[in-house]
């Protein structure tokens, strides 16, 4: 056993894990560990807020299925990440944040940039440490890490008091460890993906629901080869798409609040759903009773508790979705079932899509949302990886912008975080710098991160921000126009700031499209950019997102476009 | 309905303090609480008792077992399962005809009487949270000055 710090065995524990770098900002509490920077091979990427630094370990940590690494020093420098820990807890992303803390001897003593963040936290992680002796660093590391990706994934924090930091100890880097009360994975029940074969087969209008799970589990092929085999349509919720490629012929789209027409259609008239790593949020299913009266439920999930928690299921398959959906590929092989594309509910299928393909309206103006989108859609290479914010412009992404390579596409679905999703394509970026990373944003949600440019330009990390600028806070201009008689309050952005002037002043590139043929050579511009590029893009402030299924309502109940 | 749940957990600093939060974080309620540590000194019990639907008490144990610092989850059959509260009781006295009386009472309900005044005494029952809640309403009537309850402690019967 070799003596040392516990800084230095924080650094070498996650060497150990394969962490390549680490997003944060240094502060009193956590200078021990910074020092250790110095000293190996762990890059850090120094950010301008911390919960900016924890959105790009969940941006990272989505795009790679490895935790990516926060640091953040004690009190403030803590209290800012919560909200990226309730975004990935939410989200159920892999995640390591690294707080410092007071020393052991002054915790609870109110001392300078105290915070009691094991206690904050606690509703919004999955797991949390506070190494008491810097013996206990390098256990905590490894099980945090192992927390953090197996099971459903999430959010692990370690809170190290400085003194720990400091410190030194003899320090074993154990391979094996038990955690008596936590069993991540269970093994399919064979008997009970037999029942949902059986069910699915005998439905006369069956359906998938492609929940997040599916992305996370990188269940793309046999979610695809079953939904072929048997002729099943594929909706998915918010954050499942992009699970099943969105031009597929058997795509349908996300279901839900401003979900696609066809799939809200579709999934209102369907009579047994297979729901694969989802937990029927309302903003899926509108309201539980309506969706669950006239279906049949099968829902896989590896999350035991998901099962009956929202909806009440025929049949329930705990277990990774991936290997669930391999054993129903199997048995859909061994039984040689296949279904004929000429079914009464296949060719209904087919003319829904058709027709709102051919009469949802959109907006008449050139830079509508939809032509944006959809020129963004044919300008990017396909195996680019998208972020969104949160706002209109993420639900005209989820309309409008099609997902064509599986696992492509990440939002802040489940907490809804503004200012999400340009530090998430920072992280996204680095796990994957051969493509190109789009933040979709709107103006509202960029504001509340823009300075994460510092990063992007200093750390040379080159993503694009494509902002539908309406100069409000969009989402809530449209539930005030439509709920609320168009008494608008707090939503006017008053065309500030200049965002070209903004990135400009990064040392970004700033560019403004008014026009489509604008936006043709923004977006080409920005693709072969090598700093980042913000592409700010006026829309008319008036347009609203539609198809809108009312809360409280059922997804047959939409709203649509005059 | 009411329900009986059986906690063992890790015998930690905190782990009280996440097992309630989570019952207030997923709108849950905790009608009693009682916790202590086992033979085993790695472990602590935690028997919480509660009121929900069966949707709901699924849910909560399903939440709980969860947790990874709870080893074992368990919803406890009434029937297959000894139970027990302890209760302390101070209870007014008017008239050295009411001390009888609730002398009486505790003697039917297997109770100890303590600490006996003039214009007071104390009774120490254990018994289930429905016997205690009947013995409550038998001495209301003489003033209850106060009470204080452990919440219920539960173990399966063996061989059930």
């Amino acid at each position: 056993m070799e003596t040392m710090t516990g800084a230095k065995a924080l650094m070498t524990a996650m060497e150990k894990e394969g962490v390549k770098q680490v997003f944060g900002l240094p502060g009193g509490a956590n200078l021990p560990m910074y020092d250790e920077f110095a000293r190996c091979d762990i890059r850090h990427i120094l950010t301008r807020h911390e919960q900016s630094a924890a959105h790009m370990a969940d941006g990272f940590g989505r795009v790679s299925r490895k935790p990516g690494v926060c640091f953040a020093t004690s009190g403030p420098g803590a209290t800012n990440i919560l909200t990226g820990l309730a975004t990935a807890q939410a989200d159920s992303s892999p995640m390591i944040a690294v707080t410092g803390q007071v020393p052991v001897a002054m915790i609870g003593k109110d001392a300078f940039q105290e915070s009691d963040i094991i206690g904050m936290a606690n509703p919004v992680v999955k797991y949390s440490f506070q190494p008491r002796l810097p013996g206990e660093v390098p256990e905590a590391v490894r099980k945090g890490f192992y927390i953090a990706e197996t099971g459903r994934p999430g959010p692990v924090l370690l809170d190290i008091p400085k003194d720990v930091q400091q410190n030194e100890a003899p320090m074993d880097f154990p391979d094996e460890f038990t955690i008596r009360g936590y069993h991540p994975w269970n093994d399919p029940d064979l008997a009970s993906v037999q029942k949902a074969v059986d069910m699915l087969v005998n439905s006369e209008r069956p359906i998938i629901l492609a929940g997040g799970g599916t992305i996370i589990s990188s269940a793309f092929a046999e979610l695809q080869s079953i939904a072929e085999t048997l002729m099943i349509p594929v909706v998915t919720t918010f954050k499942g798409k992009g699970a099943f490629p969105e031009n597929h012929p058997l795509s349908l789209g996300p279901i839900g609040m401003h979900g696609h027409a066809e799939a809200n259609k579709m999934m209102a008239e369907a009579d047994c759903v297979l729901a694969i790593g989802t937990r029927f949020s309302d903003r899926s299913v509108g309201t539980f009773e309506a969706f669950e009266k006239r279906l049949k439920i099968i829902h896989m999930d590896v999350d035991p508790a998901e099962i009956g928690k929202n909806q009440t299921t025929s049949i329930a398959v705990v277990g990774d979705v991936r290997a669930s959906l391999r054993i129903m590929v199997k048995i859909l092989l061994q039984r040689s079932l296949k279904k004929s594309e000429d079914s009464v509910w296949i060719k209904h299928v087919r003319e829904t899509k058709a027709y709102w393909k051919e009469n949802l309206k959109i907006h008449p103006g050139e830079m509508g949302a939809a032509k944006i989108l959809r020129k963004l859609r044919e300008l990017l290479p396909k195996e680019s990886v998208v972020t969104t914010e949160v706002g209109q412009h993420q639900m005209w992404a989820s309309l409008f912008y099609d997902v064509i390579q599986p696992g492509t596409f990440f939002s802040s679905t489940g907490l809804g975080t503004m200012g999400w999703g340009f530090p998430a394509s920072i992280g996204a970026k680095v796990a994957r710098p051969d493509v190109p990373v789009v933040d979709i944003a709107g103006d509202g949600s960029f504001s509340m991160t823009e300075n994460s440019l510092a990063t992007a330009v200093l750390e040379d990390i080159p993503v694009i921000v494509f902002v539908l600028n309406n100069s409000t806070l969009g989402m809530v201009a449209q539930w005030q126009r439509t709920f609320y008689d168009r008494r608008m309050v707090g939503v006017d952005q008053g065309g500030c700031p200049d965002y070209v002037k903004l990135a400009e002043s990064y040392g970004a590139q700033g560019i403004r499209a008014q026009s489509m043929d604008e936006l043709d050579k923004a977006i080409k511009s920005a693709l072969s950019s090598d700093v980042a590029t913000v592409i700010d893009i006026p829309i008319d402030p008036e347009e609203d997102v539609l198809p809108f299924v009312a809360p409280g309502t059922s997804l047959s109940d939409m709203i649509l476009p005059s | 309905m009411w329900a009986i749940l059986s906690i063992l957990v890790e015998n930690k600093p905190g782990i009280l303090f996440k097992v309630t939060h989570l019952f207030r974080s997923r709108n849950f309620n905790i009608d009693s609480i009682s916790v202590g540590v086992t033979n085993n000194a790695n472990y602590s019990r935690m028997t919480i008792t509660t009121y929900g639907d069966d949707k709901q008490i699924i849910q909560i144990v399903k939440q709980l077992d969860k947790m990874i610092d709870t080893v074992e989850v368990k919803q406890l059959d009434e029937h297959k399962t000894l139970f027990r509260e302890l209760c302390i009781f101070n209870i007014k006295l008017s008239s050295a005809n009411d001390s009888m009386e609730v002398n009486k009472l505790v003697n039917a309900y297997g109770g100890k009487v303590h600490d006996v005044k003039k214009d007071s005494l104390m009774v120490e029952l254990t018994a289930t949270p429905a016997q205690i809640q009947a013995f409550e309403e038998l001495v209301e009537p003489f003033g209850i000055i106060a009470v204080a309850r452990t919440g219920v402690a539960a173990l399966q019967r063996s061989g059930v």
